[in-house]
Order: structure tokens, then sequence, then C-alpha cells
């Protein structure tokens, strides 16, 4: 009998021949923590006694949800982190690199690998094929000095989507849709994994949007074969050694399979206060909104920014509406700039953030009002979470949020391309 | 045996319910963040806790965040266990990690203000107040070991390595 992808990721690196809910201890390849769980992490391995990093080389702390920090209290935990980095030799990505998941994404992680990082979307890493998942503090401390930790081999839910995304529709929409459909706990602590002709067409930036979100269905994992686009982007990157094709076997044995029609699909919105509320962006028209943020590890990278600045421009934001754009990292950014997408972005009156987290979980620079509403490319929105408990999040793509930018009202992309 | 009041709450408490992202520069400054645990759910909860008192919650407790820090101060506030319908997957690891009981059953046989009583050997649940007894789902053998030793940092301590 064949074995899921996430059978196949855990049994290599356990050395075990295992199958879905038996428990494996695993090596891990990266473990890391970011600048809001990374100094608990590092007070409960100190707090367990140990002295030195099972590996330094793989494990790694990032200073991106207060980048740059916003007040004293995160300046301390910075320094507290950095002085750790140096005193074990640790790697450590400094303010203005970018959001870990996206730094991972680009130059860490590879197919085949096992990831822990204290941060639920560390799961992004799973568009290259690797089983990397969200933890907390004590689990990530413990693997910092272990150098492994437990799981336990969860069962697959296979998402099969075929077709070909009707026009002003992308990864973003599929995913809503598929929690829309499943509910926020629909897969909790399972595997997603998807798959179809609309997958394997599908660019790493569009994969990595979709692995992003798996955690907003409730699973451990969402996961991507590693194929020609995978090795191409790990090419790209640099690191085209680091590349090894990963796919699951024909007859592995999934809980259920969901199939979705890519061609059905339309711009999708999910509605205040959880990510599977979700409705048609078209049904929302009418509905205000105060601010329209595009950034973030869902939906921050180049292809993003592109489809912002093609609808935007020689448009202007809405005088009632303002538009904060975080790049996801340095490299996006720049790259950015060399594409003249920021310059476009800019004359739409757009606002530049420094590549980061902060505008995303409400730490700084774009937090909300009471009663004021966000039409936000993140991928959560929870009461609360980006400023006021009496804000309004909605949650879509890139081109919603360009759209929404313009009218200063939820809007279907279509009307405006 | 746990004994305590029980803390009413809805579908879907998310970890910024519990401890926001707005009140981030608090979390090396544990016992203030503490004075705002699960704020924006309730914010007269703090208050009111009393070491002993258990939440319950409906389904899919603590979805979000990896956040450390939800678990903790709700431990903090001296809540013995955490009683729900489901749980989300990284708050329950944190949540055993830390020595803090997560009981899976009917909560909806539990109302606001009811006095519980807990055995946790037994794995049960009386509800002194409407006389109800509720069974609660059997914990991973795996974590319930880690729950034995008070969370996964005594448990390391003493064994060193993961006991497979």
């Amino acid at each position: 009998m064949g074995k899921t992808l996430a059978e196949k990721l855990l049994s290599q690196k356990s050395g075990d021949d295992t199958r879905s809910e038996s428990i494996v201890v695993a090596e891990v390849d990266l473990v890391f923590a970011q600048d809001t769980t990374g100094p608990l992490t590092v007070r409960h391995f100190q707090a367990s006694g140990f002295k030195h990093l099972a590996n330094s080389q793989k494990t790694a702390l990032f200073l991106d949800h207060a980048a740059p920090s916003p007040n004293y209290g995160l300046s301390n935990d910075h320094v507290f982190l950095r002085h750790f980095a140096q005193q074990t030799g640790c790697l450590i990505s400094q303010i203005g690199e970018g959001v870990c998941h996206q730094i991972v994404v680009e130059s860490l992680a590879k197919p085949g690998d096992v990831i822990v990082g204290a941060d639920s979307h560390t799961v992004t890493a799973g568009g290259l094929g690797a089983f990397a998942t969200g933890m907390g503090s004590t689990d990530v401390a413990i693997a910092f000095g272990l150098g492994k930790t437990w799981f336990r081999v969860p069962e697959s839910i296979k998402v099969a989507v075929s077709g070909n995304f009707p026009e002003g529709v992308y990864a973003k929409d599929l995913i809503l849709h598929l929690i829309g459909q499943i509910g926020a706990d629909g897969a909790t602590y399972k595997a997603l994994e998807f798959s179809g002709d609309t997958i394997d067409n599908m660019s790493m930036s569009q994969r990595f949007t979709i692995a992003n979100m798996a955690v907003e269905a409730g699973a451990k994992v969402g996961l991507f074969t590693a194929d020609k686009t995978t090795q191409d982007y790990l090419t790209v990157q640099g690191r085209g050694n680091h590349y090894q094709s990963i796919f699951p076997d024909a007859d592995a044995t999934y809980e259920r399979t969901i199939n979705i029609s890519a061609s059905s699909l339309e711009p999708t919105v999910s509605k205040p206060h959880t990510v599977d509320n979700t409705t048609p962006a078209r049904e929302l028209k009418g509905t205000k909104i105060q601010q329209v943020f595009i950034g973030t590890c869902t939906n921050g990278r180049l292809e993003d920014l592109a489809i912002a600045a093609n609808i935007l421009r020689g448009r202007k934001c809405h005088p009632e509406t303002r538009l904060i754009i975080a790049p996801v990292s340095r490299q996006v950014l720049l790259a950015a700039i060399t594409a003249g997408y920021i310059r476009t972005l800019i004359e739409a009156e757009a606002i530049i953030l420094p590549p980061g987290c902060g505008a995303c979980l409400g730490l700084h620079q774009g937090v909300l009002a009471n009663g004021e509403a966000c039409l936000s490319t993140a991928n959560r929105n929870f009461k609360g979470r980006m400023g006021s408990p009496e804000a309004f999040i909605y949650l879509g793509s890139p081109a919603t949020a360009a759209a929404t930018a313009i009218t200063g009202e939820i809007t279907d992309p279509r009307e405006v391309i | 045996m746990l004994k305590g009041r029980a803390f009413k709450f809805n579908d879907n408490i998310s970890t910024d319910h519990i401890t926001p992202g707005r009140l981030a520069h608090l979390r090396s400054n544990l016992p203030e963040l503490a004075k705002h645990v699960l704020e924006d759910a309730d914010p007269t909860f703090a208050s009111r806790v009393k070491t002993g008192d258990f939440i319950v919650g409906g389904s899919n407790f603590g979805l979000g965040s990896s956040r450390e820090h939800a678990p903790l101060v709700i431990k903090m506030a001296g809540v013995s266990a955490i009683l729900a319908k489901s749980v989300a997957r990284i708050f329950f690891r944190n949540a055993i990690n830390l020595g803090l009981p997560v009981l899976i059953c009917d909560t909806a046989l539990i109302d606001d203000g009811d006095e519980l009583k807990v055995d946790l050997a037994a794995g049960t649940i009386k509800d002194i107040t409407n006389g109800n007894q509720l069974a609660f789902g059997k914990i991973p053998e795996v974590m319930l070991h880690i729950l034995d030793e008070g969370g996964l940092i005594p448990y390391i301590k003493k064994y060193g390595d993961f006991r497979p």
C-alpha cells in the first residue's frame, strides 16, 4: 500500500516505515522562532538546562514582526535575541530582510525537509514539499536543544483541483473557497495535500499562498508535490542543488478527496471575524473600506505586487481609503522596484512599508480604529487582530484589494480590469 | 480532583481573543500581559477568575497563532483546565507542554457559572450545579506522559529525550 506525501516525508526523516496516526520522533532540518515568540523560546531553552544548540546552522531567529521596533519593550526583545544569536552562533535574520516564512522558502527550506517554527504560518514551506508546521515556544525550545521533535503522523485530505482560473481569480480565492467549504476546523490535525492540473500549472508564489493558509482550516501541513516548477524556483534562488522530487504514491490512502473545479470559482472574500465566513466579493458591493493592506507571508510576493500594480496603473486610491503595502522580503522589494511596480503603486498614492509582519497582527504600521473596516490580503480576520476589537477585517486576493482601493468599497476585481 | 467554577465562551475563541498582537510588547512582561487574558472575548474575565476555575469553550478553541503566551496567561490566571468541544492543534500541544490540561467533552451540557469537579484520572467531569456527569476524550498517551510530569520542560529535564 502506497503512502501519502505526509507519510513519505515523516518516514524519511524518522527512519520508521510510518503510517497516519503513528507517533514518530523526527530530526528537524530547520527550527526557528521570530521576535514575538523567540524570547519565550530562548527562556524555555535556558530553563530546560540546554547549554548548546543541537545544530546552530539549522536554528534561526527572525526579527520581522516588529520591524523596525515600534517601542522599547520589543526593542529589548530584539537585543535579547541578537545576544542569543551571538552566543550560540545560530542564524539571525535582521530587520528589513523580510517575513520569516518568505526567507525560509527563498533561502533555507528544501523538498523533503522537516521544519518546525514558533509561528503558525510555518506551513508556507509546504509549497516546496517540506513537512513544515507551527509549534509553540516550548516545543521549539526543545527542538533547539535536541534537534528533533515528536509528531503524530497526520491523516491526509486530498484536494484535487482541475481546470483554469477565470479572469480575476487566483490561488487566494481558491484557498478561501476551500476553507469556506470545510470550515476553520475542517482539517484539524490533518494534512492537506494539493494536486491536479491547476496545481501542476501553478507558480511557486501561488502555491505558497495556498500552503500558508492550510492552518486556517486547522491543518498541520499543506503539502505540494516537488516538481519542475519547484526545481526552477530553487535554481533561480541559487539553490538548484537543493531539489529532490517528492510526490505521493498513486495508491496512497486518503481520509477523503475534495474535488474543486477552478473554472467555477470567483473572487472570494472572508467576512469578519472568521476565515471560513466566505462569500463572493460581488455580494459585498457597497461595504465601505477605510484601509486596504497588501502584503504578508500570504500575498506580499512579487506576483502579488504585479497584480496590484497592473490594476492601479494610472489610477488613484479612493480619497477615503488608504492603501498600505508591505513587500514580504527585501528580495521582493528590490525586484518590485526594478520592475517599476513600486513607482506605479506610489503614483496611485499607496504607502510603502518596509518588509515585515506589523500590520497583519495589529502590532504597528496600519492599526485599525474602532469601527474601521480593512480589506487585507493576509490570512486572518479574527476580532482584534489588526488593532481595535471594534474593527472589521475582510480577506481577499491582491486583485480584490487593488480594486477595493480604487472604489473605496469591496469590489470584484472584474469590475475594474 | 480539580474543583472550580465554569467560565463559558463561544466557538472559535482565537489566540487574538486571548492575547492580541497589539500587546506583543508585553510578552516579556508576563504578569502585565496576564492582566489582559481573554480581554477581547470577555473584558471582565481577568478580574473575576479565581484559582481552580475552568474555561469552558465551544468548538475550535485556541485557533490561530502559535503564541504560547495564550495558554500561559490562562494558566497564570489560575485556570486548572480548559474544557472544549474541540481544540486547535498548536494550542492543544502548547497547553499540554505547559502542564495545563485540555479536556474534550460536550460543553453544551455546562452553563456559565456552574460548579464543576474534574477527576483527571477517572476521565470524568461532574457538573455539581445541574447534576450532569460528563466523560472527556482520552488524551493521547504521548501527551499524557508530558502532562504527568507537569509539562515538557520538566519532562525533558527528567528524561533528557523523548521517550518513544
